[in-house]
């Protein structure tokens, strides 16, 4: 089973040389610590930068740079500021070529579901239904089951959705999995998780084809 | 054309109970802090505000939360601020959650002259619900789009770094985020500013908004600027 920093490490492998990315809160911001060496990405923070560096050493703190999470931050040679407005310009125009994400729900058609929880957790949206609405791959990190035990991996969403038929990967404590039109995708086992282990967690259709390897984490 | 006025008070003098305020910031970073300080002081009510966030228990909006001055909030997100959240599920205060960048384009909107925008955020959502859905080709293939309309706010309040006694104004950092569009947006625009300097002093190809957009500037006094979620590594 994969702690946190696992699930960062695991998703870190998906990033490619040249890509734009967008970091969540969460475990995706946890993402930008396992970006292998010597390749060149640019992390765009939807609150108006493009080249997010590591949190400030102490005592140099900029209240007038932070992040999208409200963190104080820094930045990298080739940075970039700009409005919100464009930042959402180059969101919807397709420019960013990852999203990373956390969620409270997937389903097996790729629904999302991880701003609101009826009755008891109203924070908002921010920016997830533009990214997930316009993003052209989007990676969920997420536990696969809730603190009483029941899948968070399901055919519907019962709590209200963020976008519809967008998420494309799922890394989980358990699992990698892909979202296809017959459903979620077994792709890799956590270290010591059996393939049994992970149907009993998942509620939405599952599809197991041969072997399922186990992830192979630094 | 000098735009300058003395301060806070005398800017915000026109606001009036039940009116459309704009307010720029997100989070608390680029927060007009003196206009929401002013405002809470002249205890204006029953302010419907469009803003990113609703700010934190004792700063930004919530300022004004506290003192029961804001009926409505439209914004994309609220949370960190507990008064907020007592508000809304008592249901003292209205809300509209809206996507981000649903709220950065109608904006834009505004200031561009143009009534709605479509956008692909929300489809298929609750946020959808009730409005216009329509279909068109992007990049080869069909997509549904919602139709937003553009804010109509009668006053936006923004913060820059440095504006001149024209009206135009620079920001800085991330501390832009919001403030060019809703400079753009407001029927009337209020700036505060670090630094205020007699026009011809900026660049003009460094100007982000230019005077134009911009009805009345002050030079800000006292900020804060308070850090939300302080974080650092160690050397």
């Amino acid at each position: 089973m994969l702690d946190k920093v696992g699930i960062a490490k695991r998703i870190a492998k998906e990033i490619k040389n040249g890509y734009y990315v967008n970091l969540g809160i969460g475990i995706p911001t946890l993402v930008a610590n396992y970006i292998p060496e010597g390749m060149s990405i640019v992390l765009q923070s939807e609150n108006g930068l493009l080249g997010m560096g590591p949190f400030p050493f102490e005592g140099e703190e900029n209240p007038d740079l932070i992040n999208a999470g409200k963190q104080t931050i820094t930045i990298v040679p080739g940075s970039a500021f700009f409005d919100s407005a464009m930042s959402f310009g180059m969101i919807r125009s397709r420019k960013v070529d990852l999203t990373i994400l956390g969620a409270m729900e997937v389903s097996d058609t790729g629904d999302i579901a991880n701003w609101k929880i009826p009755g008891k957790m109203v924070k908002g949206m921010g920016g997830a239904m533009d990214l997930v609405a316009s993003a052209k791959n989007i990676i969920v990190a997420m536990q696969h089951v809730n603190k009483a035990g029941e899948s968070k991996l399901l055919t519907r969403c019962e709590l209200p959705l963020t976008g519809v038929g967008c998420v494309k990967k799922i890394v989980t404590e358990l699992a990698v999995l892909d979202i296809t039109p017959q459903g979620f995708r077994l792709l890799e086992r956590a270290p010591g998780v059996s393939v049994e282990e992970i149907k009993n967690a998942t509620e939405g259709r599952l599809i197991i084809d041969g072997d399922i390897p186990e992830m192979v984490i630094d | 054309m000098n735009k300058t006025i003395a301060n806070a008070e005398e800017a915000i003098k026109g606001i009036e109970d039940n009116m459309t305020l704009m307010l720029g910031g997100f989070g608390l970073c680029g927060i007009p802090e003196n206009c929401i300080a002013a405002l809470v002081k002249k205890g204006v009510k029953g302010l419907t505000c469009i803003a990113n966030n609703a700010g934190v228990d004792d700063f930004g909006i919530g300022l004004m939360l506290h003192k029961h001055q804001v009926k409505k909030m439209i914004s994309s997100y609220v949370g960190e601020n507990a008064e907020f959240e007592r508000q809304l599920l008592s249901g003292e205060l209205e809300v509209e959650l809206i996507p981000q960048g649903t709220l950065a384009t109608r904006c834009l909107a505004a200031g561009y002259g143009m009534p709605v925008i479509y956008t692909p955020a929300g489809v298929g959502t609750e946020v959808a619900i009730g409005k216009e859905v329509r279909k068109f080709m992007v990049d080869g293939v069909e997509k549904e789009f919602l139709m937003e309309y553009a804010f109509d706010a009668d006053y936006a309040l923004v913060k820059a770094w440095k504006g001149d006694t024209q009206g135009n104004l620079i920001f800085r950092g991330t501390a832009r985020n919001f403030n060019p569009m809703m400079a753009m947006a407001g029927r009337t625009t209020i700036a505060e500013v670090e630094e205020l300097v007699p026009a011809g002093e900026l660049d003009p190809d460094h100007i982000h908004v230019p005077g134009i957009y911009v009805h009345h500037i002050f030079q800000g006094v006292n900020y804060e600027k308070r850090i939300e979620q302080r974080t650092v590594r160690k050397r």
